[in-house]
């Protein structure tokens, strides 16, 4: 029942998990990916996966998890998701470990927790230091053993170019190029689920994999699927600098204990272990005393950044950061963290086990992504069996994972992405399962098919063919530089309009770029020009939305605009917490909304808007990670209910 | 520290065509791997003597040695390029496409047949639902140490690269995929669907075309105790051989 298919776009945990569910539930599933799927970004997660299964006796809960999150998010995210998220998490990790996910166990035999940033419960489990392997494996298995019975077909390094809508603008189909014989091909179906992962190579050297172009977000957004929250990306405070890609060190290095520190003088040139413990500045433990190492990793990359460029005290004025756990034995470094010390080794030559590791922030997530909605119930949780849930603007279009703007506001916390991955994909299944129930499915006409996989292959065609002095390797790596400098840690506008500038001359570049390749067999370089210019839009998109954002929020920084709170030694009587929330009330009022980028094809710029955000389990309040604070803000509210003010 | 680095690749422009070799010159840089000479070489493709030629197609995707796509033969040595480093490599650094798999182009090849074979002993722990039915079973710490091990098998294909046993003529499935059925018999569920799992294994180019040569162990970047999986699945086989014949 061919019309009954639907077509999956990315084998990572989200499309794997929409994949199995969707099988489960009676459809047949198409599923592409530009690797094999087990080779699927994905496989990079170390840390773990967060679900308030409170097995440590903490008290935590689901509640206390979806309050962590929207906090953790500086309440970008539509709260209907996320809650129903948070109160999954436990039955998704339950259910990972019965298909035979390899989690740590504790000695009486149970699923093990750790403590990851931005919570103080153990929530988090993990398979060794390579939780997102183990989770996609598992995933893999259960999608292979659909495969076998004949409910999964698998196009695999096989890249999306362009959805197929009908007349009425419903997806029926997708067009696909076979990248190693590099023809095009229809393939129909009734719906498309988008679970390309993010978008990050736009960034240059990132923690991503090589994969990560965000060509399938590209291809969708200029086909007139939604984009939210494009400003919304993600710094992982612990990088390792490497020549060919910036690797972590997963933040459970920080959970396990790992402390960060520098030199506390300036220009001290001494090896690390000549410095006494006087004369480290442990920065984080004594700027944040609560949450010490473990604040929430935007607060982490801005300190560990402005540590070493503004106030100068990087490891030998360069920008790195020692994160240091020699003072924990081997033995249980090995036992709770093998894995990821032993890529730090691999790549750095040095053994962390017994010398601090030197960090420095990099590119590593993106909340962004394209805008997928939902339809909530009475109580405020996702109505099941909706086929609205995880559906983009486009009819019949979905999004899902990485790849959705859902679930984290204007930051991830860690091991929140693994979770809602599973969890969205595992809705998306059903979703096309409703999708398919209620509805009269969309027949796509063969000529439509045939005409679209025309206009693709002469597309490429075209491209082969350029001929230009440019590489298109070089713009890019000139691209991520640039996005790296002047739209990543802090932004500043006067540099964005720059960046502006300079994002639109490589789009004028790439035209006269060269496909450096003519041959018609695994070209990796004719299919890069495409790759690039979908990243080159998307950067727009980004740029744009940083530079219209005027305030701070989550991992969007612009100091300009910032709104700090009034230190803590300041008395609660004390007028600057009013000023302070004065500013905050009026900043929530007028930035508190997703922002929504649409392509538009007659400029070379995306058109912005703005939607509000669904917060209707939690007011915003000001984020307080220093632990005081909190009674003032208490006290300025009950002030206004008093004189009638508040909202 | 010499300035530039000296690399040979093996090249094939289409999977039919014939194979040639091409000699690089790139400019080093500190902490250099693979990837980023064949990075280096995309950025400005041009051989040894300043010839413009195609830039090397080749697959990767994490650059962190857990997804498998980049292993190629280096200097001889079937390995992950993104873990091979220049400060280590003899020079000229030869590159090669796997030799037990059809080349695609360059130094990438199609290894499809791992994953047909996973498929075929049942790679997979079947469950009665992918709704709530509470926790998995319990589980002895002691197993998970060893059931972790096999699970970080990447599918790269060095073991069976190395393994003489597995040629491109015949369908043996190679030893990561009988460590992974020997993973799965051990999960407490997927034990109880050992059955079917050892009949294929027991199929053809299943576990009786080993010669336990042992290369395979020696090969594989993660260290998994693939003999030992031969093993404990010889012993399995011949247990339920009896208790089949017993029941009969
Ligand atoms: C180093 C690292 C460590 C991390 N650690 C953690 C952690 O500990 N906990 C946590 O919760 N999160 C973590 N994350 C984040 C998390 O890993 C990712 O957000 C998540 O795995 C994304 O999964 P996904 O299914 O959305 O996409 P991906 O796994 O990225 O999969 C995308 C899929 O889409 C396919 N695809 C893309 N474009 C196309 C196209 N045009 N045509 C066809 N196919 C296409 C790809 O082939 C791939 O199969 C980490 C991320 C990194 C980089
Ligand atoms: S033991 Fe020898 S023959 Fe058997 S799989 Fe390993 S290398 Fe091949
Ligand atoms: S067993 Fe080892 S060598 Fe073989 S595919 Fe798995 S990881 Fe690679
Ligand atoms: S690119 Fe994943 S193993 Fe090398």
């Amino acid at each position: 029942m061919s019309d009954k298919r639907v077509l999956i776009v990315g084998g990572g945990l989200a499309g794997l998990a929409a994949a199995m569910k969707a099988c489960e539930l009676g459809l047949e599933v198409d599923i592409f990916s530009m690797v094999h799927v087990k080779r699927s970004h994905s496989v990079c997660a170390q840390g773990g996966i967060n679900g308030a299964v409170n097995t440590k006796g903490e008290g935590d809960s689901p509640y206390i998890h979806f309050v962590d999150t929207v906090k953790g998010g500086d309440f970008l995210a539509d709260q209907p998701p996320v809650l129903s998220m948070c109160e999954a998490a436990p039955a998704v990790i339950n259910l990972m470990d019965r298909l035979g996910v390899t989690f740590n166990r504790t000695p009486e035999g149970l699923l093990d927790f750790r403590r990851f940033g931005g919570t103080l419960h153990h929530r988090t489990a993990f398979a060794g230091a390579s939780t997102g392997q183990q989770l996609l494996y598992g995933l893999d298995e259960q999608v292979r053993r659909w495969e076998a019975q004949g409910k999964v077909r698998k196009f695999e390094n096989w890249e999306f170019t362009r959805l197929i809508l009908d007349s009425e603008g419903k997806a029926v189909g997708i067009v696909a190029q076979d990248l190693t014989t590099m023809e095009f091909k229809s393939f129909p179906g009734f719906a498309v689920v988008l679970a390309t992962g993010g978008p990050g190579l736009m960034f240059g050297k990132t923690t991503n994999s090589t994969i990560n172009f965000g060509s399938a977000t590209a291809a969708a957004y200029k086909q007139g699927v939604w984009y939210g929250n494009p400003e919304m990306v993600q710094i992982h405070p612990t990088g390792i600098p490497g020549s060919d890609k910036l690797r972590l060190i997963s933040e459970s290095a920080r959970g396990e204990g790992g402390r960060v520190w520098v030199p506390r003088n300036k220009g001290d040139k001494r090896a690390w272990n000549e410095i006494p413990p006087a004369e480290r500045y442990y920065f984080l433990e004594e700027r944040y005393p609560l949450y010490g190492n473990l604040v929430p990793r935007d607060i982490a990359s801005r300190e560990i950044a402005l540590i070493c460029t503004k106030e100068g005290l990087g490891i030998g004025g360069r920008n790195a950061v020692y994160l240091d756990l020699t003072h924990r034995s081997e033995e249980y470094l090995l036992k709770k963290l093998g894995a990821i010390l032993d890529i730090y080794e691999k790549f750095r030559g040095v053994d962390p086990k017994k010398v601090p590791m030197e960090i420095y922030p990099a590119y590593h997530y993106s909340m962004g992504g394209l805008y997928a909605g939902y339809e909530a119930d009475a109580t405020g949780r996702l109505l099941k069996d909706s086929p609205q849930n995880q559906m983009t603007n486009i009819p019949g279009v979905y999004a899902v994972g990485e790849a959705d703007h859902q679930y984290h506001g204007a930051n991830r916390l860690g091991a929140n992405s693994l979770m809602s991955c599973i969890f969205a994909g595992l809705v998306t299944g059903e979703s096309v399962a409703a999708l398919a129930k209620n509805s009269k499915t969309a027949e796509a006409p063969s000529s439509l098919l045939e005409s679209e996989c025309k206009r693709e292959d002469e597309t490429y065609k075209k491209l082969l063919a350029q001929d230009g002095a440019e590489n298109p390797f070089v713009i890019h790596k000139e691209l991520g530089d640039a996005m790296s400098a002047f739209c990543l840690i802090e932004r500043h506008n006067d540099e964005l309009v720059k960046l502006q500038g300079m994002v639109d001359s490589y789009a004028e570049r790439l035209k006269k770029a060269s496909s450096l390749d003519k041959s018609g067999s695994g070209n990796m370089s004719a299919v890069f020009l495409r790759q690039l210019d979908g990243m080159i839009t998307m950067a727009k998109a980004v740029v744009d939305a940083a530079l219209l954002r005027d305030e701070c929020r989550g991992a969007h920084s612009k100091p300009a605009f910032d709104n700090p709170a009034p230190s803590k030694e300041t008395p609660i009587e004390d007028p600057a917490w009013t000023a302070y929330y004065e500013k905050f009330l009026a900043q929530t009022q007028t930035w508190l909304k997703t922002t929504v980028a649409k392509y538009d094809p007659s400029k070379s710029h995306p058109t912005i808007e703005y939607k509000d955000v669904d917060t209707r389990h939690l007011s915003p309040e000001p984020r307080d990670y220093t632990g005081v604070g909190k009674k003032a803000w208490k006290k300025f509210m009950d002030n206004r209910k008093a004189t009638g003010a508040a909202a | 520290m010499s300035t530039t680095v000296e690399v040979r690749i093996k090249r094939q422009d289409s999977p039919n065509a014939p194979a040639y070799w091409t000699e690089f010159s790139i400019a080093y840089e500190e902490g250099m791997n693979v990837i980023s000479l064949l990075q280096a070489i995309r950025r400005d493709p041009k051989d040894k003597s300043g010839k413009s030629v195609a830039p090397v197609t080749w697959e990767s995707s994490c650059l962190e040695e857990v997804c498998g796509a980049c292993t190629m033969v280096i200097n001889g040595n079937v390995r992950q390029a993104c873990t091979a480093l220049v400060d280590k490599l003899e020079q000229p650094i030869q590159l090669e496409p796997m030799s037990k798999f059809p080349v695609e182009r360059d130094l990438r090849v199609n290894r499809q047949r791992i994953f047909d074979n996973l498929k075929k002993v049942n790679g997979w722990v079947e469950i009665d639902g992918y709704h709530d039915q509470g926790p998995g079973p319990r589980q002895d710490p002691n197993d998970q140490t060893t059931t972790y091990k096999y699970s970080e098998c990447m599918s790269c294909g060095c073991c069976m690269e190395v393994c003489p046993q597995f040629t491109t003529l015949n369908d043996f499935m190679g030893a990561a995929v009988l460590g992974q059925a020997r993973l799965f018999n051990m999960h407490p569920t997927g034990a109880m669907q050992m059955g079917p799992r050892l009949d294929a294994v027991t199929s053809e180019g299943g576990i009786q075309d080993c010669g336990l040569a042992q290369q395979c162990v020696k090969a594989c970047p993660k260290h998994i105790p693939l003999v030992e999986a031969i093993g404990q699945l010889q012993r399995d086989i011949t247990i339920n051989k009896v208790f089949g014949a017993l029941k009969k």
